[in-house]
C-alpha cells in the first residue's frame, strides 16, 4: 500500500491544478480591507512641532494617499486632487522616505492638494499599510476602518467609477 | 512555402516519435532485436525533422516574412538580426519548438552514445523518450501551431518583448530547456529500469552522467534568468520567488537530490527506490514548471500569454505521465530494498540527511508556490505568498545541507567515525566561526545572519581544501602531478562545492549590506551613498536600432577617488510603445554599482535609483563553479571506461546478500 502514496499525493495535486485553470489568480485584494486603520503619530510636513494621528479624524471619511516628492506619477495625481476632487472628502498625504526633505518646499510651491501630510521619513508606516508602489491610497471610514484600498494614480475616471460612489455611501 | 514545409516537417517528426515510442518498448517487452535496433535511426531522424523545422522557423524570423502571425507578432523591421534569432523562441509557440528540439536532441545524443548499453536497455530509454516527445510535439501541432499564417499581412511586426531584447535572453532559454529537458534522459532510464526489474547499481551509474549534464545546463539557465532579471528589470533583484523563478529552482533542488542519491546507489547499491522516485520527482516538476509559466495559473511577472486550452492540455500530459510513473513505480518498484547496510554515521547517512533537508526544502517552495492557488481553490480567500515567507522556511532547511557540505565528501562509506572526524576538522570549524563571527564587527557591527552565512562558506572552501589534502597525504613529493591525476568527478565534486560556498558569500554580503537611494536629481546635482559621489549630467536623447532612448550621464566618484561614468537609459521602443529602464552597471569583484533611471521631473531634473551592492557578482561566479563542477563530474573517464568493458564481470557492480553480510 504504501508505495501507492506517491500516486495519491499528485493525483491530489492534479486536482487543484485542474480547478486552478479556470481561477484568477491576478484579484488579490488588501488583507486591509475592512480591518482598523493602522495607527501611527507623525510629524506633519512644514509645521514643525505639529504632528497627526488618524484618531485625529475619527468621525470623518477621509483618504490616505501615500506620495513621494520624487515620484513623478504622484506629482501628476496632486494635480487631479487640486482641480478635480476639491473638497468632495479630505485628502491626508503620507511622504514616503522623503530623504532630501524636499516634501515642504514642493507642497508650499505647487499648492498642498492635502489637509495635511505626514512626514514618513523610515517607511515604517508605509510598511504596516502594506504599501508596495506610489502612490497608494485607501479609503477610510468614520470607524477608523480601511474601506478600500487603491494601487497606484487616481485618474478622473478611476475617481468616477470606484471612489466618488463609496464615499457616497460612506458620507451619508 | 518555408513555414508550410516547417509545419509539415514537425508533422512527420510526430509521426516519428509515435513509432519511437511503441515500437522499441514493443521490441524489448518481445526480445526483438530487429525491433529495437529501430529505435536510434528513428531517435536521429526525429532530431533531424525538428532542426529543420526550427531552421525553417527562424528563416521566417530573419527574412522578416510577417505573414507567419508569430512573426508579426514576435519580431519587427528594425529589430536587430540577433534579437530576430533569437526571438524565434520568444513566444509560447517557439519555445515549445525549441523544446522539443532539445528533446529530440537529448534522444539522438542517448542513441549515439549508448553503444555499449544492453540493446533492451537502450530500446526503452529511446521507447520512453519518444513517448515524452509525442506529448510535446501534440501540443506544438494541436494546440500551438508556430508556423500559422495571417491574412492579410500586415505591413509590419509589433517588435519582440522589449524585455527579451537583452543579451542575458539570447541563451537563457535554451540553458534552461536543456536542464528540464535532459532530466527526462534520468526519467526515461528510471522508467526502462522499473520496466527491466533491473535496479541495480549498474542502473544508477548509466544515469548519473546525463543527470549530472542536465543539472549542469539547469544551473546554467537559473543564474542566467537571475543574472537577467538584475540588469532587465531595472530594480537590481537577483531573486524574487516569482513563480516563474520556483517553477526553475523545484526541479534544480530535486536534481541536486537525485545526483547525490544516485552517488551512494551507484557506489552502495542503497537508496534504489528512492533515486527511482526522485529521478521520476525531477522531470514531472520540469513539467510541472512548464505548466505553471504556460497556464496562467499562478500570477506571475514573466508569464507567456495564457490559453486555457493549452493549459488543460499540459495538464493532461502531465497527468499521463506522473499519474503512469507511479503507478508503474507502485507494480514495479523492487519489493525487497537491497543494498548494503550502513552506520548511523557514514557517507550513505550523511547523503541520506542531505536528501532529506533538500527534498524538505522543495516541498516549502512547492507549498508556497501552489499555496495561494490551494487557497483560491477551496474558496478560502485569495492571497499571495511573499518572500518573506520563502527567506523564513528556505533558509533554515537549506543551513544545514550547506553545513554538511563541510562533512560528507570527508566521511567514509559504510562506516566512519564522528569523534576522528571532529578531530580532524577542529581547526577548519574554528577558524571559520571565529572569521565568521569578527568580520561583521568592522562593518556594520554584530549581525547573526551575516556570520551564518560565512561561516558556512568558509567552512565549504576548508573542507574543500582538507578534502584535497586527504587525497594526497600520501603523495610526498609527487603532489603536484598526482593532483593533477585526481579524478575528474572529484575535481568537480570539489570545484561545485566551492562555487557553493562562493553563492552563499555573495548571498549573505548583497543582502545584509546593500544600500539604496532614490532621489530627485536636478541637472549638475550629486548624490552619495556607500562612499560614492554620483553626479547628473543630464538625459540627452539617443536614437537605437528600433527605439529612441533618454540617455543620462552619471559621473560616478569611488570613495578612493577612481572616476569612471554610467549612463542608465529610458527607452521607449518604436512599434510596442513600451518603455523600459536599462539601468546602467558598473562591475566589480566585490560590488557592484548599480544606477537605474526614473522619470523626468521638469527644468531637466529626473528620479533616480542609485544602489551599491557588495559582492553581487559572486552569485554568478558561484553558479559558473558549479556548472564547471557538473560539467568536470559529468565528463568523469569512469562512466567512458566502464561503458567499454561492459562484457567483462564487473566484480563491484551489484551488493549481492553475501556481499552485505560481508560488510556487516
Amino acid at each position: 500500500m504504501r508505495r501507492w502514496i506517491p500516486l495519491f499525493v499528485v493525483a491530489a495535486l492534479g486536482v487543484f491544478l485542474y480547478l486552478g485553470l479556470y481561477l484568477n489568480p491576478k484579484e488579490v485584494p488588501s488583507p486591509l480591507v475592512g480591518q482598523p486603520a493602522p495607527d501611527f503619530s507623525l510629524p506633519v510636513v512644514g509645521r514643525p512641532g505639529e504632528t497627526f494621528s488618524p484618531t485625529d479624524v475619527r468621525g470623518e471619511v477621509w483618504l490616505l494617499n501615500i506620495w513621494a516628492p520624487w515620484c513623478s506619477i504622484c506629482l501628476k495625481e496632486h494635480r487631479v486632487f487640486r482641480e478635480l476632487i476639491g473638497d468632495e472628502v479630505p485628502i491626508y498625504g503620507l511622504t514616503w522616505k522623503d530623504l532630501d526633505r524636499e516634501a515642504a518646499p514642493m507642497l508650499a510651491r505647487n499648492g498642498s492638494p492635502y489637509v495635511k501630510a505626514v512626514d514618513d521619513i523610515d517607511g515604517r508606516v508605509a510598511i504596516r499599510y502594506g504599501v508596495t508602489v506610489t502612490p497608494e491610497t485607501f479609503v477610510i471610514d468614520r470607524h477608523g476602518v480601511i474601506r478600500m484600498k487603491h494601487v497606484g494614480p487616481i485618474t478622473p475616471r478611476v475617481w468616477d467609477e470606484r471612489f466618488r460612489p463609496l464615499l457616497r455611501e460612506l458620507q451619508t | 512555402m518555408i513555414p508550410e514545409l516547417g509545419q509539415f516537417l514537425v508533422m512527420l517528426a510526430l509521426v516519428i516519435a509515435l513509432v519511437q515510442g511503441t515500437v522499441p518498448l514493443l521490441g524489448a517487452q518481445r526480445r526483438d532485436e530487429r525491433l529495437m535496433a529501430l529505435g536510434r535511426p528513428l531517435a536521429q531522424a526525429q532530431f533531424g525533422l525538428l532542426l529543420l523545422a526550427f531552421c525553417a522557423l527562424a528563416w521566417s524570423f530573419l527574412t522578416h516574412d510577417f505573414s507567419v502571425k508569430n512573426v508579426a507578432q514576435n519580431s519587427f523591421s528594425q529589430l536587430p538580426a540577433i534579437y530576430r534569432f533569437t526571438a524565434t523562441w520568444g513566444s509560447h509557440e517557439g519555445s515549445l519548438l525549441l523544446w522539443t528540439l532539445i528533446l529530440a536532441g537529448w534522444t539522438a545524443a542517448v542513441a549515439v552514445f549508448s553503444r555499449q548499453l544492453p540493446p533492451e536497455m537502450v530500446a526503452r530509454v529511446l521507447g520512453v523518450l519518444g513517448l515524452v516527445s509525442v506529448g510535446f510535439i501534440a501540443l506544438l501541432v494541436f494546440t500551438s501551431n508556430p508556423f500559422e499564417r495571417l491574412f492579410p499581412i500586415p505591413a509590419d511586426g509589433r517588435d519582440l518583448n522589449p524585455l527579451l531584447q537583452d543579451a542575458g535572453m539570447i541563451s537563457h532559454p535554451p540553458l534552461l530547456y536543456m536542464g528540464y529537458v535532459g532530466f527526462s534522459v534520468a526519467f526515461a532510464f528510471a522508467i526502462a529500469a522499473l520496466l527491466s526489474g533491473r535496479l541495480d547499481a549498474a542502473w544508477a551509474r548509466w544515469s548519473r552522467p546525463w543527470t549530472t549534464a542536465a543539472w549542469t545546463f539547469l544551473t546554467l539557465g537559473v543564474a542566467l534568468g537571475s543574472w537577467w532579471a538584475y540588469r532587465e528589470l531595472g530594480w537590481g533583484g537577483w531573486w524574487f520567488w516569482d513563480p516563474t523563478e520556483n517553477a526553475s529552482l523545484m526541479p534544480w533542488l530535486a536534481g541536486t537530490a537525485l545526483i547525490h542519491a544516485l552517488a551512494a546507489t551507484e557506489k552502495r547499491g542503497v537508496f534504489t527506490n528512492w533515486s527511482v522516485l526522485l529521478a521520476i520527482a525531477t522531470f514531472s516538476l520540469s513539467l510541472l514548471g512548464t505548466f505553471l509559466v504556460r497556464s496562467g495559473v499562478l500570477s506571475s511577472v514573466h508569464a507567456f500569454a495564457i490559453d486555457p486550452t493549452r493549459g488543460l492540455f499540459i495538464l493532461a500530459f502531465l497527468g499521463l505521465v506522473v499519474g503512469g510513473s507511479m503507478v508503474l513505480y507502485a507494480l514495479r518498484a523492487p519489493r525487497m530494498v537491497g543494498g548494503a547496510s550502513f552506520g548511523w554515521f557514514s557517507r550513505e547517512s550523511l547523503l541520506l540527511a542531505n536528501n532529506v533537508f533538500l527534498v524538505a526544502a522543495l516541498g516549502a517552495v512547492l507549498l508556497g508556490t501552489l499555496y495561494p492557488l490551494f487557497l483560491d481553490a477551496l474558496g478560502l480567500g485569495k492571497i499571495s505568498v511573499g518572500p518573506q515567507y520563502f527567506n523564513a522556511v528556505f533558509v533554515p532547511l537549506v543551513a544545514p545541507v550547506l553545513f554538511l557540505v563541510g562533512i560528507g565528501p570527508l566521511a567514509r562509506w559504510k562506516n566512519a567515525s564522528l569523534p576522528d572526524l571532529m578531530w580532524r576538522l577542529k581547526a577548519a570549524f574554528g577558524v571559520s566561526l571565529l572569521t565568521a563571527a569578527l568580520l561583521p564587527l568592522t562593518l556594520e557591527g554584530m549581525n547573526l545572519q551575516v556570520t551564518l552565512g560565512l561561516f558556512l562558506a568558509l567552512w565549504i572552501l576548508f573542507t574543500v581544501i582538507k578534502g584535497f589534502a586527504q587525497r594526497l597525504q600520501h603523495a610526498g613529493s609527487d603532489r603536484w602531478r598526482k593532483l593533477l591525476r585526481l579524478p575528474r568527478a572529484f575535481w568537480g565534486m570539489q570545484i561545485a562545492h566551492a562555487g557553493l560556498a562562493v553563492l552563499v558569500v555573495g548571498v549573505t554580503m548583497v543582502s545584509n549590506y546593500e544600500v539604496e537611494r532614490d532621489v530627485r536629481m536636478p541637472i549638475g546635482s550629486h548624490v552619495e551613498l556607500a562612499g560614492y559621489r554620483f553626479v547628473f549630467h543630464g538625459v540627452e536623447e539617443v536614437r537605437g536600432p528600433n527605439y529612441l532612448a533618454g540617455r543620462a550621464t552619471m559621473d560616478v566618484t569611488s570613495p578612493r577617488g577612481r572616476t569612471f561614468t554610467l549612463y542608465p537609459e529610458k527607452r521607449n521602443y518604436d512599434a510596442s510603445g513600451m518603455i523600459m529602464t536599462q539601468a546602467a552597471v558598473n562591475y566589480g569583484l566585490f560590488r557592484d554599482v548599480y544606477i537605474s533611471l526614473g522619470d523626468p521631473l521638469g527644468d531637466g531634473a529626473w528620479t533616480v535609483r542609485v544602489y551599491h551592492k557588495p559582492f553581487v557578482g559572486w552569485l554568478w561566479a558561484g553558479a559558473l563553479l558549479l556548472s564547471i563542477g557538473g560539467g568536470l563530474a559529468a565528463a568523469d573517464r569512469r562512466y567512458r571506461m566502464v561503458l567499454r568493458r561492459r562484457r567483462e564481470p564487473e566484480p563491484e557492480a551489484v551488493f549481492t546478500p553475501a556481499a552485505a553480510r560481508e560488510v556487516r
